[in-house]
């Protein structure tokens, strides 16, 4: 007899959010306490279920793991299929940690709390549909179905300008998924149905004519639609303007949600599509790839560097760190099934590395900010100044963070890092030197704001303010922070995960 | 419980790691457990470090394969190749285990005393800025970084491979940071003068500057090698890997891949080790408190700059004809240069600094100017000798200064008065105030001008400029004249300092530091005298061969080749002498009685003139910079791509289509659906529509949580349908 847990692993952490989120459809909206324990609780249910799915995982087993199937739209070749392999395992782990951390840090809402923890729950849901989607419609649908809680939770929630930038965040991502869709159901029409390994093995070596097309000029338009929809989603430099007014509008877990998952979907997006299914064109333009996340690494930096506005100087850090990310994947486009594969293969598990380690720091930073935030109602650099007597356990947080988030050897940022420099060196060499000019302005902006935050002298304005974090706060960051010191010290438990795999694809 | 040597080392760096958790998360509260801890779990560490010497200095022929101690552990697996990490100790690493916990173990134990501990916690203090006459108010704290600090440098000594020594490298980076920005509130009246917050950024982004090129030279060796480990590039099968990267062409034209990492790698120590041009941050390290400064400049940081050189030495004089063996590349040429460059060029600014602590911190910087120039020029041996001679006398120095300091302003404390306690010409007659530090200062500062015979520094800048005089005469008159200036500054400094009368009340106040303060001194003033014998010349005329020159055969084993032994010149030994007796001696007579009253000037500045302003101004480097790369960089920032690409050129267009978007939404409606459509085709059905609109409405509410009752409801029947298959399906397996 197999327990629902053999058979159903996935669908259960996948709809379990959802479930609770009817659940609480059913609390009285002024029973604020419940309301915020029991969405805490139910989101902790994925967690143990991931962290049980990460135990009983076999990396070196080839293919997708725990895989399901059910018909779904059998008209069209659509079915809900759902399976796990190294490289979306890591980031399932990250959602439902995070999700949970988000939680418990946003105890502190308390304007429609019963709609706020719907929203965070249905995300939730839609992020990990994403990681688990075997199929290219289910990708799709929750691809858009994660936008919705996010939108209205930057319209309802968000600071002062949050109807621009809600607007400005639903706009640019439906409009780069337009291109999406279309692509999506050229394939499903082409190869009859839509699943995922199939299109890996079919896609790429389809050949003759559709649509008055041949197959090769419908790859290479399916090929940047799909590379724009994701770029957007990264973001990479030029289509990035989007974030920083999203993040510094959204409420302080949304932001820690946006940066911390959201983005992994467009970077995941790359891995699970575009490489796969386009072998050769991402070959061809892996330069312009390689390219635009220099230009990501360097501009966000400065940008960032740039900033007055703390919550905005993290958002564009996230530009600069998930600029490598992209660079890992140039990397591998370029040298995948080629006598370089092995220095695409250590980029690429960079990469990997780096949606997971930047999970961790980019959330953790936007906490910090959050947690002060909470307190003075100012973001601006310029206000605050030596804080940090104030609030000695803020403080001592927000350092360990930020060399976190600088990417400090030792903690988990260096370790992706230094392998995607690693890997990339080889394969765009002068690329990876201009690139460096980034991480030393991530040296800059980092300590700008310890610098204008916890340094200096004390503004008197401060004085008499309770600022210091409370201990719930220090319980959603704590993991964060535990996380990012074990990925540093020892990263193979996790890297042997997502290196099986990425070797095994890097074959080609 | 007999621990073998391996293990033993494997642990060396942990007990200061565990001491910085353990005053972080339990006992910060408690200033006598956190000095406790911290002093008590450095002393664990040096204990490890003497024993795993004491196991390995008995063993013949140390240094070959076999004799070494070395451990490795997989640590990342990528690809098919995991990147392995441990630990080994070989002659050099044996050097720094000798002098970097010991000098860690004084430096903490001085901090106790030079942070007031015995004296009660004044109110007017404040966290963040330098006690008045109280105790340190972030007591713990400090000795929670500093106990960091350490092993970060115990880590990248017994670091088997370039990226856990980047590691500890990195970690040091970031202790600096900490700790010169320890007193991070502090602010002074003059506007231009550095506070210790901006010293310490100003110290993490110029190493940094220098940091993420050497990651690059990281990452080039890693994908030319397929290794980090220092072992299996330099030293398996006779050094086959440094002739393979010897021969290997490089990006750049014209340079061997040996040749490009060499300089990317050099590069990292230009910044660690503060030389030029990346040397402005040191000096401004003075900001921080003074146990840090001597941790900064002798026990760690710039040692481990000239540490990670020589350790990579094989890599940067690489040649394809003979592998590892001494010839002039273009690193060793770059090494060499900057080396004798920056030895004379700091040398020149030293003498014109008044500030205590400033002069010595150039002296720091010339100092490793010597080290990089001899290792340039092949002296491998008196690059690694004059490293450790010159953390013991340097640690000394520092501590003796900071003891000067607080010596003052226990003074100023007394007399009321408000002068810059560092300011040298606010002193004078401190000799008979301060006994202990007096005498050990002058023999650091004897060690640190090469005072002939009986001081390590001599011994150890002697065999640089005999190196020198063998393989490169213009290295050896540019040194000679740098330890001629060191000489003459050294006295300068021990003049001002100590002789004369006091020129100011806090001064005439002045009194001995806790025995905290002086008991590491003369610990520390031993080792900077003795520990140059053990390097004695075998051909040193008279005392050579009386002590075997035991330092050469042991570093030598370093190498897979031993170092020649050099022939004895009386050149050299001439100048040494000449330029270390001189330079003290035109010291004395230019300073003695320089100074009657604090404002007097220095006699240098009238025949000097100009040439003073310039060096008292540092050549004006910093202001070079912030006109060449700081403005810059906060222009790139803030205007170029925030305001003008971001918010202008991207969003503009971004906002023109919206607008143009909106204006054809617009002109639709106007022209073509009110009139066209509304008015004339849909009159009737829009009647219909705005029926079944009024009866609609209700579910139409604006208020989210309906909205989102709704589409739970449908999500709930398309998973209910969802499950239904899904059993279906399962049944039909």
């Amino acid at each position: 007899m197999d327990s629902i847990l053999q058979t159903n692993l996935l669908s259960l952490i996948l709809f379990l959010p959802t479930a609770g989120a009817v659940l609480l459809l059913f609390f009285p909206r002024d029973q604020v306490g419940a309301i915020r324990w029991t969405a805490f609780l139910i989101s902790l249910v994925p967690l143990g279920l991931s962290i049980y799915l990460w135990t009983q995982f076999d990396p070196a087993q080839p293919g997708y793991q725990f895989v399901e199937s059910a018909p779904w739209f059998s008209v069209i070749g659509s079915n809900y299929s759902l399976g796990v392999d190294g490289i979306s395992l890591p980031m399932v782990l990250l959602t439902t940690l995070l999700t949970p951390l988000a939680v418990l840090f946003s105890f502190s809402v308390s304007d429609k709390v019963k709609a706020y923890m719907i929203l965070f729950l249905l995300l939730e849901t839609g992020s990990l549909g994403v990681f688990l989607a075997l199929d290219l419609l289910i990708f799709f649908v929750f691809y858009e179905v994660g936008l919705i809680p996010m939108y209205f939770l930057i319209n309802i929630w968000g600071s002062a300008n949050r109807q621009y930038a809600s607007l400005k965040f639903i706009l640019y991502t439906m409009t780069a998924s337009l291109g999406l869709l279309l692509s999506t159901q050229i394939i499903g029409l082409t190869l009859g149905n839509f699943s995922i390994p199939n299109a890996a093995e079919f896609w790429p070596k389809l050949t003759g004519s559709f649509f008055g097309l041949t197959a090769e000029g419908l790859r290479v338009a399916a090929f940047w639609a799909f590379v724009v929809a994701f770029a957007l989603k990264v973001p990479v430099w030029p289509l990035h303007t989007w974030l920083p007014d999203a993040h510094t509008e959204a409420p302080t877990a949304g932001s820690v949600i946006l940066a911390g998952v959201l983005l992994k979907l467009g970077a995941y997006g790359f891995l699970r599509l575009v490489l796969p299914l386009y072998p050769v064109e991402s070959a061809q333009f892996a330069p312009w790839l390689a390219f635009f996340a220099l230009m990501a690494i360097v501009a966000g930096a400065y940008a960032s560097f740039g900033q007055t506005d703390f919550k905005r100087l993290v958002a564009y850090s996230s530009i600069n760190h998930m600029g490598f990310v992209v660079l890992g994947v140039a990397a591998a486009a370029a040298t995948r099934a080629t006598a370089n594969a092995a220095d695409g293969i250590i980029a690429l598990n960079g990469a990997v590395l780096q949606m997971f380690t930047h999970g961790l720091s980019s959330a953790g930073m936007f906490l910090l900010v959050g947690v002060i935030y909470d307190r003075t109602h100012t973001r601006n650099l310029e206000e605050f100044g030596g804080l940090f007597p104030l609030a000695p356990v803020f403080g001592g947080i927000l350092l360990f963070t930020s060399m976190g988030s600088l990417g400090l050897p030792g903690l988990a940022g260096f370790v992706s890092e230094f392998m995607v420099v690693r890997g990339a060196w080889p394969v765009f060499t002068v690329f990876t030197a201009l690139a460096m000019l980034g991480l030393l302005m991530t040296g800059a902006y980092i300590l700008k704001g310890i610098y204008k935050s916890i340094y200096g002298p004390l503004n008197q304005k401060w004085v008499g303010h309770h600022l210091e974090i409370s201990t719930r706060e220090v319980i959603a960051i704590a993991p964060l922070l535990v996380l990012m010191l074990v990925i540093g010290v020892w990263p193979a438990w996790l890297v042997g995960v997502i290196n099986e795999t990425i070797t095994r694809f890097m074959a080609g | 419980m007999q621990l073998d040597p391996t293990t033993l080392t494997w642990l060396i760096p942990v007990p200061p790691l565990l001491a910085f958790f353990l005053i972080v998360l339990f006992t910060r509260r408690s200033r006598w457990l956190s000095h406790t801890v911290a002093i008590g779990l450095m002393l664990v560490s040096w204990i490890m470090s003497w024993s795993v010497l004491a196991q390995i200095l008995g063993r013949e022929h140390f240094g070959e394969e076999g004799t070494i101690i070395a451990a490795a552990q997989e640590w990342l697996p990528l690809g098919a190749e995991p990147l392995k990490m441990g630990v080994l100790v070989d002659p050099l690493t044996a050097v720094m285990l000798f002098f970097v916990p010991l000098i860690c173990l004084m430096i903490f134990i001085y901090s106790v005393g030079y942070s007031n501990f015995q004296k009660p916690a004044d109110p007017h203090d404040k966290p963040g800025e330098p006690p008045h006459n109280g105790v340190e108010p972030l007591y713990s704290r400090f000795f929670a970084y500093l106990s960091l600090f350490a092993f970060g440098m115990l880590l990248l000594c017994v670091a088997d491979n370039l990226l856990l020594m980047f590691i500890g490298w990195e970690i040091m980076g970031l202790c600096s940071f900490l700790l010169i920005g320890f007193w991070y509130a502090r602010k002074y009246d003059d506007p231009k003068q550095i506070t210790p917050r901006q010293a310490a950024v100003k110290a993490f982004i110029t190493t940094r500057v220098a940091d993420v090129v050497m990651l690059l030279g990281v990452a080039y060796l890693y994908s030319a090698t397929g290794t980090l480990s220092f072992r299996e590039i330099m030293y398996a099968e006779e050094g086959h890997k440094l002739i393979e990267l010897a021969e290997m062409a490089s990006p750049i034209a014209g340079l061997s891949a040996a040749g490009l990492i060499g300089l990317l790698l050099l590069t990292g120590t230009v910044g660690k080790s503060a030389q030029f041009p990346l040397h402005t941050w040191l000096p401004d390290a003075m900001e921080g408190p003074t146990p840090v400064s001597a941790m900064i400049h002798a026990a760690a940081m710039v040692s481990a700059g000239v540490y990670a050189m020589i350790r990579v030495y094989p890599i940067l004089a690489a040649t394809a004809e003979h592998g590892a063996e001494h010839g002039l590349t273009p690193p060793t040429l770059v090494l060499a240069t900057i080396g004798a460059f920056t030895a004379l060029f700091a040398a020149t600014i030293a003498v014109a600094q008044n500030d205590v602590k400033k002069v010595l911190a150039y002296s720091t910087i010339s100092q490793l100017g010597f080290m990089l120039a001899a290792l340039g020029i092949g002296g491998y041996v008196a690059a690694a000798f004059h490293l450790m001679t010159h953390a013991f006398f340097k640690a000394l120095l520092f501590l003796g200064s900071g003891s000067i300091i607080h010596g003052v302003e226990h003074g100023m404390h007394h007399s009321h008065e408000h002068i810059d306690p560092q300011d040298m010409r606010h002193m004078g007659g401190l000799r008979t105030k301060m006994p202990v530090t007096f005498w050990t200062f002058l023999i650091g500062g004897f060690a640190l001008a090469g005072f002939p015979l009986v001081t390590a520094g001599f011994w150890s800048k002697d065999e640089i400029l005999a190196d020198a005089w063998a393989h490169a005469p213009i290295v050896f008159y540019t040194l000679a004249i740098a330890a001629l200036l060191t000489a003459f500054y050294t006295m300068r400094q021990i003049t001002m300092v100590f002789f004369g009368k006091p020129r100011t009340a806090a001064a005439e106040h002045a009194h001995e530091s806790h025995w905290t303060m002086t008991l590491p001194l003369s610990i520390l003033a031993v080792f900077a005298v003795g520990i140059g014998w053990v390097g004695i010349p075998e051909k040193f005329p008279g005392l050579g061969g009386l002590l075997p020159n035991f330092f050469h055969e042991f570093v030598g084993g370093a190498l897979l080749e031993h170092p020649e032994t050099l022939e004895f010149s009386v050149i050299p030994l001439a100048t040494s002498l000449v330029v270390a007796l001189g330079g003290l001696g035109l010291g004395w007579w230019v300073y003695r009685n320089a100074w009657a009253k604090a404002d007097d000037r220095d006699p240098l500045e009238a025949p000097l003139g100009p040439v003073y302003r310039v060096l008292k101004n540092k050549y004006y480097v910093d202001e070079l910079y912030d006109w060449a790369f700081v403005r810059p960089a906060f222009w790139l920032g803030e205007k170029l791509f925030s305001a003008f690409i971001d918010r202008g050129l991207i969003d503009g267009l971004i906002h023109g289509v919206a607008r143009i978007s909106l204006s054809l939404g617009l002109a639709i409606r106007d022209w073509v659906d009110i009139p066209v459509v509304n008015r004339t085709l849909s009159d009737g059905s829009g009647e219909v529509v705005k029926a079944v609109g009024r009866e609609v409405r209700v579910i139409q509410t604006g208020r989210v949580q309906q909205y989102l009752v709704i589409a739970l409801a449908m999500a709930l029947v398309i998973g209910a349908v969802l499950a239904a298959l899904n059993g279906v399906a399962l049944v039909g397996q």
